[in-house]
């Protein structure tokens, strides 16, 4: 019982990443289209300025809280994808100071330079994680004690690159319908141009992925050919963002790619479960929530803390997005 | 012989593995203290604004977060990479201690780490939005917030110090009693240790920029309150490090004799009046210091708070260890651990001296030059200290990774290639590099730059009326030069 709420809480907290970082990335991947001179690229960061770090605070709770309760799918997971987590751990580094610093020095060369680095550090995490996904589902190669025996080319392929490539163009979807939000005026009209352009190749790939999703993985042993109503939902949802922009709702356009994303998460996890890493060497080496878990009292110890804890945490992060509900326009004071 | 990380002239899968997280851990906190202790003083600074509206200290705080973002950025960083190669280097490990490790790690990021960040965004954006008492509380969060974080780091490092409430289960460690872990005497010295050496890194950092503009009189208006603050708080901070290191010593002897005896290059247990070691030369092969400049007696106080008592050596506690872990060489990389041991404790006990005449001098209301000239250069003092407090601390705790329970070469990720190692090594190595490049030359700017002078007279006026910057004030939004602290345009 505990395990099956540690696996929840820790799909919740993956949930929390991708859907606030998701538009973060989004946002940062679409910073040269949006931001065409450096005013407007203060503006582009400014719609994420006071939320960007709390966000990636949801990354280092997931990553805590599988070590915490299961570790063994912590030290798999980490371990086996380990380049691939080099390069998003790299481009983090990269992502996060270059915004603090780009705005430091009154030098246009100087703020490119970390402007261009940040848009390289937005790219990468989701074309990781689409990647490290993909492969999840897939199954990599590994042995008896959980550790990687594989080569990295065994993980790229046809199939992780798609899940890469369909990750980054949801979140720049979703950042796209995040700076229609949060902006007015030319900022506004570029980004619902480039949310536009971007939704069909979106929608396309990520069809494409679901449909490979049944040819490369056991999904539908996992799963039956009737996955249920939740991939259907994420799919619907994606499908959805394109009418409510025709009709104006931009609003309701975000909460859809976010419901894509939330509920592709679950997607992913459920056709895990009860596994959590799957090894395509021998289905009786995989990781399961009872096989990678702490002990029950550690479980215990840490539901406790969290149930206390998550509430405010939302609490806080909630409020601080109500704070600064006030849309950016060309106006606005700048602090990058 | 992997355990002697830069002794190794050909570097094994462990050594790569280690320099990488050595490397990681000491840039980290080249950072983390000046966090802690700057954002303290901030949260003073602006409690005093709040209280009597006297601009001074607003523009004094605004200066000092210019140079609390840069370094804010790059401690946040590093501490991710920090989180994530327990996974990627030390997979081993994760399996082994995971199970009692995690938890501190996981509460740390929902108690403290959301906490200092969410605030931290609120702090920055929040001039106009919030009410003066919000945006106090805000700041009050963040430094907060990194104590905390402090605490639960802390109380995972303890644990690999001196493992408590667990059992051997299962071929791991296993958590049955989270009371004792939070209680770990291990954690109630380190934590309070590195906290008040937080503070006083951060009164240092203050003091040193504020005599440097002092000297140039620049903006003493500013700087002379920045000063007298800082110089106070370099005093609580040193002092009390000095002190909570002295019981660090001390328990040391009942939880780590090993390391205690590394740290002084004592082969042989001491005889009753144990002296005290100043500096040394150390044969590790003949198991000798063949050179010593001793203060009689000092050990023994040191140890044991009187002028007798025998501290064990190096050699009969490897042959216990033995005894105990089965054969095998137990004792940590003595050089490395006797000078990182006197490193600290001189810079330590210079800064304190120095902290102790400066704010006598200060209290008395004197500001000598020469103080200011020393100030500036007693800020390296920290950094010294802080650096080589965690090379004693880690490297004296080898050849376990957990004590008594896991060697760290056991740890590892086994099936991470040595190709792959020299990857994140070298990548990592660029990048700290290079950010610490940039990092530099920001510091240097900001601290040249000073507090932007214009800004200030345009805001008194705003702010003797409102009572606090810019709060509900729209019109000036639009105004030509936006009115904002770190706005450098």
């Amino acid at each position: 019982m505990l395990n099956v709420t540690w696996f929840v809480l820790a799909v919740v907290l993956f949930i929390g990443y991708f859907f606030l970082e998701g538009f973060d990335y989004g946002v940062g991947m679409l910073l040269p289209v949006v931001g065409r001179n450096d005013h407007d690229r203060r503006l582009v960061l400014s719609t994420i300025g006071p939320f960007w770090d709390g966000n990636e605070v949801w990354l280092i709770a997931s990553g805590g809280s599988l070590l915490a309760a299961f570790p063994a799918w912590y030290a798999s997971f980490l371990s086996s994808f380990y380049l691939a987590f080099f390069f998003l751990l790299a481009a983090l580094i990269v992502r996060g100071v270059a915004i603090e610093f780009r705005s430091r020095v009154e030098d246009l060369r100087w703020r490119q330079i970390w402007d261009s680095l940040f848009v390289w550090g937005s790219f990468v995490p989701p074309l990781v994680w689409g990647f490290i996904m993909a492969n999840m589902v897939r199954g990599i190669p590994i042995d008896a004690q959980g550790n990687f025996v594989g080569s990295l080319l065994q993980l790229v392929n046809v199939y992780s690159i798609l899940g890469a490539i369909s990750v980054a163009f949801v979140f720049a979807l979703h950042g796209a319908l995040f700076l229609m939000i949060r902006t007015k005026g030319v900022l506004h009209e570029r980004a619902e141009k480039i949310a536009y352009r971007i939704g069909p190749a979106a929608t396309g790939i990520f069809l494409i992925f679901v449909v490979m999703t049944y040819y490369q993985t056991d999904i539908v042993r996992r799963l039956g050919l009737d996955p249920g109503p939740i991939p259907v939902f994420a799919f619907l949802s994606m499908i959805a963002v394109r009418l409510f922009l025709q009709r104006g709702q931009e609003k309701w356009a975000f909460v859809s790619t976010g419901f894509t994303i939330i509920l592709s998460t679950i997607t992913i996890f459920l056709s895990l479960y009860p596994d959590v890493m799957i090894s395509s060497l021998n289905p009786s080496w995989n990781l399961t929530i009872y096989n990678a878990a702490a002990n029950p009292y550690s479980l215990h110890v840490m539901t406790i803390m969290t149930i206390f804890l998550l509430p405010i945490v939302l609490g806080y992060q909630a409020w601080s997005y109500w704070v600064f509900r006030k849309r950016i326009d060309q106006h606005s004071k700048l602090e990058y | 012989m992997a355990h002697t990380v830069l002794g190794d002239e050909k570097m094994t899968n462990v050594g790569l593995a280690r320099l990488q997280f050595g490397g990681t851990l000491l840039y980290h906190f080249l950072f983390v203290p000046l966090t802690i202790g700057l954002g303290l003083l901030i949260a003073i600074l602006e409690t005093f604004y709040y209280r009597s509206h006297n601009d001074v200290y607003r523009k004094a705080m605004q200066f000092w977060m210019k140079i609390y973002l840069v370094n804010f950025a790059v401690g946040v960083v590093t501490g991710i990479i920090q989180e994530f190669q327990f996974g990627t280097n030390w997979a081993d490990f994760s399996r082994f201690v995971g199970d009692v490790f995690g938890a501190p790690l996981a509460i740390e990021t929902l108690m403290a780490f959301f906490l200092e960040s969410t605030f931290l965004g609120v702090w920055i954006f929040g001039w106009e939005k919030l009410s003066p008492k919000v945006h106090l509380f805000a700041i009050w969060m963040v430094a907060l917030g990194s104590a905390m974080s402090a605490f639960w780091i802390l109380a995972a490092n303890s644990f690999m110090q001196e493992p408590v409430g667990f059992v051997f289960r299962h071929g791991r460690t296993e958590m049955v009693n989270f009371f004792a872990v939070l209680a770990n005497p291990q954690l109630w010295l380190e934590f309070p240790h590195t906290l008040f050496g937080a503070i006083a890194t951060g009164s240092i950092f203050m003091a040193a920029v504020s005599s440097y503009h002092l000297i140039r009189h620049t903006n003493d208006e500013v700087f002379e309150p920045s000063f007298r603050i800082a110089m106070i708080g370099a005093l609580i901070g040193s002092v009390s490090v000095f002190i909570l290191g002295h019981e660090q010593a001390q328990h040391l002897i009942v939880a780590q004799p090993m390391k205690m005896a590394a740290s002084e290059a004592l082969w042989h247990t001491s005889p009753i009046h144990a002296p005290w070691t100043i500096v040394g030369t150390i044969d590790t092969k003949t198991h000798s210091d063949p050179f010593v400049l001793q203060i009689p007696y000092l050990l023994s106080i040191l140890a044991y708070n009187r002028l007798s008592g025998r501290v064990t050596g190096l050699l009969e506690l490897n042959h216990l260890y033995q005894l105990r872990y089965g054969p095998g060489n137990y004792m940590p990389p003595i050089v490395w651990t006797f000078w990182a041991f006197r490193t600290m404790i001189f810079a330590g006990t210079t800064m304190m001296l120095i902290a102790i005449i400066g704010a006598y001098l200060t209290i008395k209301g004197k500001r000598p030059h020469w103080l200011l000239v020393l100030m500036e250069w007693t800020l390296i003092l920290p950094y010294l200290s802080n650096t080589a407090g965690w090379v004693m601390t880690e490297v004296g705790r080898q050849p376990w990774a957990v004590f008594g329970l896991l060697k760290t070469p056991n740890g590892i990720s086994p099936t991470v290639s040595i190709s792959e190692l020299w990857t994140t090594v070298i990548g990592y190595g660029i990048l700290y590099l290079s950010i610490a490049a940039a990092a530099i030359y920001l510091f240097l700017l900001i601290i040249h730059q000073g507090p932007s002078q214009e800004q200030g007279q345009e805001n008194e006026e705003e702010s003797s009326k409102h009572g606090y910057l810019l709060h509900g004030h729209e019109s000036l939004r639009h105004a030509k030069s936006p009115v904002h602290y770190d706005d450098l345009h």
